[in-house]
């Protein structure tokens, strides 16, 4: 109480940022551990194992990561709100099914096997964000039970058979490469967009006549980032260029990111996750939110459905199985909170970064799958337990 | 004789004094009284004596009963006697009334918990605070009176020699307040002593022996309840005479701006039973409509069902300046102009993992986005107007609301509101919790409110509050307005009787 008393005394309403903090001010502290063991992850297996830190390795990390990741980006959403979603495994499963008996059986289109797909997923989540919104079930009980029911009707619909999916365009979704021309144009691009809209912000805040950082920090931040880019774009073109499923997860991120921090939609989410009933007194549409949430999980699980399906070029019973941990998994390493109102989309691609660097540097390294587990399970309760004391700390 | 006595106490958080050289005696068998505004250091105080805060992390000497001790936790604290009772109660909701008592302490045999003996005890401790239920009793289904008289009984089974209470009156009906103080007389006549936080004047006169004063980590007093007064404590807290509790402006009231008729609500859970029976009122442009009544009287439920937001069906005719209005959500009563600071801020009022700026647009975001999309700028304007506005401090826009003081807490909530430009601001407690500058400042505000046009119902269980500023003041009891007063004809004695259901 008395630490607030001497804050209080301080005059300026808009804190003035030193270069530390206007740099790294706003993303929250558990990210940045975890930042820090993904590079010490990858120093750890590129030492073990000189293949891991290949281009060729590191193009297929990646590729592997993009079903994760699509499930994590949703998976944050519900979680911020408060809520869990233990189907999205099986959403993937039944829409993936759904995909290669419209493909394969009904010899369907590409273009109308993936909108059907979308759809299917999108009512899926629908549904059962009706049921957690309206009819006030806990999203632990609708979600396990939409779990066991997808999987059954995935098992009851393909009648347990492995569907293969041999239309190209399907099977390109996954497994093609840009050609490196478009690669480094769109590294371009990125980049121009990163610098027009750091541009545009400054401008618009001295329009306003607030303070800005100093041109210096921005420029700083321009350069880490296209840094970033350069060296993706250049990694992955060493190999074979970008793979198309990490598009789809960058422009996936992209937009949630957007939809999470700068939309209505994205700061009610992160209200009714805080304080539910400080939201509705607010006047947020609580139940509409909420149902909403699951649509975008449900889509996001059959959007992972195509990619997986596409990888594999077929359609299994098991397929997507745990997933919905490994998203869980992946969220929670990367800063988001299972009590709700806290938790960022970056976080959890950088989550999911760290679960998939580990399955592949231990592959690669021949461990038996059994060490994967054991050691995916320890890290994801070490990072929570770093989280927790730290913050114990801080409140001291 | 002192049994307690508390030594030159220092505490120390980084870069803060939380208390510099406290002295605090206790003697035996008295209430003692520990007043002070919030962040006094009345809660670290206790925590020291409590044994939160283990032996070492804080100077000084702590001597019970003659001996220096040192806590290294809560249960060495216990051991001695030693029993705290927080704000918010500690209890098991869906453990039985004898199960709380015996929480931990339970008596076993052979490794087995001695069912017979462990109820036949804690009917024996209900006796002696005067609580006539059955120990299998749900905790949940007791009212929060009785549930504080089960902490006592669990604490006084636990052999406490003193016992504290923290703003033990807060959530209480004047019954239930009148209840405890019977009991804490009583515990007094025993010999056990008793410290006893509270902001409420009239309670501590009631009750205490002798009051010590907090303020800034400093002790500035220890009196006796006879050497002084309400007024002496309350400018010793503030460390200034407040000449004037409540700054009484004249309000030239304007046009009608609300109306409501024949206005019924019902319980959300049982359907029947009627919450607001056949209220009708009005509102008129700059005034302040204070409602009092006791807890329970349905005050709360009339006007957030006003607002859209309560569970239970409602029926009636509402105006508008004049035009009648469908109320079917939050958002509609926004749009219909009316705006609600709710009476529990932390609950209801603010997300407090969140920074002032968004919580000040969080029922406007619509003034700060364009298709759904937010304007950053807009809304550090927005906030920073409002910080400016009502003098809110706060080290930052982006500073997390849940660490600001209670006051300024307050504010924050205040301006989400303001920035809704509401026609009719309910404030549903609007002071509760708040330390006595900080109450000043909102009263101020209020009537700066009020003379900008903006109509103002004011709900209050205090009633020198409702006397001090409302212009006219309703008394509910039991759903329905039983009287109404202008301010200056109303006095606390026939609002009482009023709100206790007599003429």
């Amino acid at each position: 109480m008395q630490l607030q008393n001497e804050l209080q005394k301080q005059e300026a309403p808009v804190a003035k940022a030193s270069l530390w903090s206007s740099l790294f001010g706003k993303m929250d502290v558990r990210a940045y551990t975890m930042i820090g063991a993904l590079v010490l992850i990858w120093a750890l297996f590129g030492i073990l194992d000189p293949t891991f830190l290949t281009a060729r390795n590191l193009s297929n990390l990646f590729t592997q990561m993009s079903v994760t990741s699509i499930l994590a980006i949703g998976m944050v959403l519900v979680i911020v709100a408060g809520h869990i979603d233990l189907s999205v495994g099986s959403i993937v499963g039944l829409t993936g099914g759904l995909a290669a008996i419209l493909s394969n059986w009904l010899g369907l289109p590409p273009i109308i096997v993936i909108v059907l797909t979308l759809a299917a997923g999108a009512i899926l989540g629908l549904m059962q964000g009706w049921l957690v919104a309206y009819k006030m079930i806990p999203a632990f009980i609708v979600t396990l039970g939409g779990m066991m029911v997808f999987r059954g009707v995935l098992m009851g619909v393909t009648k347990s058979m492995t569907i293969p999916v041999s239309d190209p365009v399907l099977g390109m979704l996954a497994n093609a490469y840009f050609a490196r021309g478009f690669g480094i144009a769109i590294a371009a691009i990125a980049i121009g967009l990163f610098v027009w809209s750091a541009f545009r912000k400054r401008h618009s805040r001295l329009k306003y006549g607030f303070e800005v950082s100093p041109l210096g920090v921005d420029i700083i931040k321009v350069v880490g980032v296209a840094l970033v880019i350069i060296s993706f774009v250049f990694i992955m073109n060493n190999y074979k260029g970008i793979p198309f499923p990490i598009i789809f997860v960058i422009l996936l991120a992209v937009i949630f990111y957007f939809l999470s921090t700068k939309t209505t939609f994205g700061r009610h989410i992160y209200a009714i996750g805080g304080n539910k009933e400080a939201a509705r007194l607010s006047g947020i549409n609580i139940h509409r939110k909420t149902m909403l949430i699951f649509l975008l999980s449900g889509l996001l699980s059959s959007i992972a459905a195509i990619v997986l399906t596409s990888r594999l070029a077929s359609a299994t019973i098991t397929a997507g199985t745990m997933a919905e941990m490994d998203a869980i998994a992946a969220c929670v390493i990367g800063g988001t909170s299972l009590m709700g109102g806290a938790g960022t989309v970056i976080g959890a691609l950088i989550g999911a970064l760290v679960m998939t660097s580990l399955d592949n540097g231990m592959s690669l390294m021949g461990l038996e799958s059994f060490w994967q587990y054991v050691v995916k399970g320890s890290i994801l309760v070490f990072a929570v337990w770093l989280d927790i004391s730290n913050r114990r700390k801080g409140a001291r | 004789m002192y049994v307690l006595e508390m030594v030159n106490i220092s505490k120390e958080f980084p870069g803060v004094k939380a208390l510099d050289q406290v002295n605090f005696k206790v003697r035996e068998g008295e209430i003692h009284a520990l007043c002070g505004e919030n962040g006094a250091g009345k809660s670290t105080l206790m925590k020291v004596l409590s044994g939160l805060y283990p032996a070492g992390t804080y100077s000084g000497d702590l001597v019970i009963g003659g001996e220096t001790k040192q806590f290294h936790n809560i249960t060495d604290a216990e051991k001695a006697g030693i029993t705290i009772i927080h704000q918010e109660l500690a209890l098991v909701k869906e453990m039985t009334v004898g199960e709380n008592i015996f929480l931990g302490s339970e008596p076993q045999k052979r490794g087995f918990i001695n069912w017979d003996e462990l109820y036949h005890n804690a009917a024996l401790w209900l006796n002696r605070v005067g609580l006539h239920i059955s120990p299998n009793t749900k905790i949940g289904s007791l009212g929060i009176g009785q549930q504080q008289l089960v902490e006592i009984a669990k604490a006084l089974s636990k052999n406490t020699q003193i016992l504290i209470l923290d703003e033990p009156t807060a959530a209480l009906t004047e019954s239930e307040v009148d209840i405890l103080m019977g009991i804490l007389n009583q515990l007094r006549s025993e010999g056990v002593s008793c410290v006893y936080i509270s902001h409420k004047m009239p309670e501590v006169f009631a009750l205490a022996d002798s009051i010590t004063v907090l303020r800034d980590g400093q002790t500035v007093a220890t009196l006796d309840r006879s050497e002084t007064d309400d007024d002496h404590v309350v400018s010793l807290m503030v460390g200034r005479e407040l000449t004037e509790r409540y700054p009484r402006v004249e309000h030239t009231p304007g046009e009608t701006v609300l109306e409501v008729k024949n206005f019924d609500v019902w319980h959300p859970e049982k359907r029947n039973q009627k919450v607001i029976d056949n209220v009708n009122f009005s509102l008129r442009k700059g005034e302040i409509l204070g409602i009092a009544g006791l807890m329970g009287a349905g005050r709360t439920e009339l006007v957030s069902s006003l607002f859209g937001a309560y569970e239970g069906r409602s029926e009636g005719e509402v105006l508008i300046e004049g035009k009648p209005v469908r109320i079917k959500s939050v958002a509609d009563a926004i749009k219909a102009g009316f705006a609600l600071v709710s009476e529990d801020r932390k609950r209801q009022g603010l997300v407090m993992g969140m920074d002032v700026k968004t919580n000040t647009t969080m029922a406007t975001m619509g003034k700060v986005s364009r298709l759904g999309f937010i304007n950053e700028n807009e809304e550090i304007r927005w906030g920073m107007r409002y910080v400016q506005d009502l003098k809110t401090k706060t080290a930052s826009l982006e500073t997390e609301v849940g660490t600001l003081s209670g006051g300024n807490q307050q504010k924050v909530v205040i301006g989400k509101w303001l920035m809704s430009d509401p026609k009719i601001l309910i404030m549903d407690e609007p002071t509760r919790g708040i330390d006595v500058g900080a109450k000043y400042e909102i009263y101020h505000l209020m009537n700066q409110l009020v003379e900008q046009g903006v109509a103002i119902i004011m709900i209050s269980s205090e009633l020198p509050e409702v006397l001090g500023m409302s212009d006219r003041i309703l008394v509910m009891s039991e759903g329905e307005f039983v009287r109404e007063f202008d301010w200056r004809e109303a006095t606390q004695e026939n609002i009482m009787q009023a709100a206790t259901g007599g003429k």
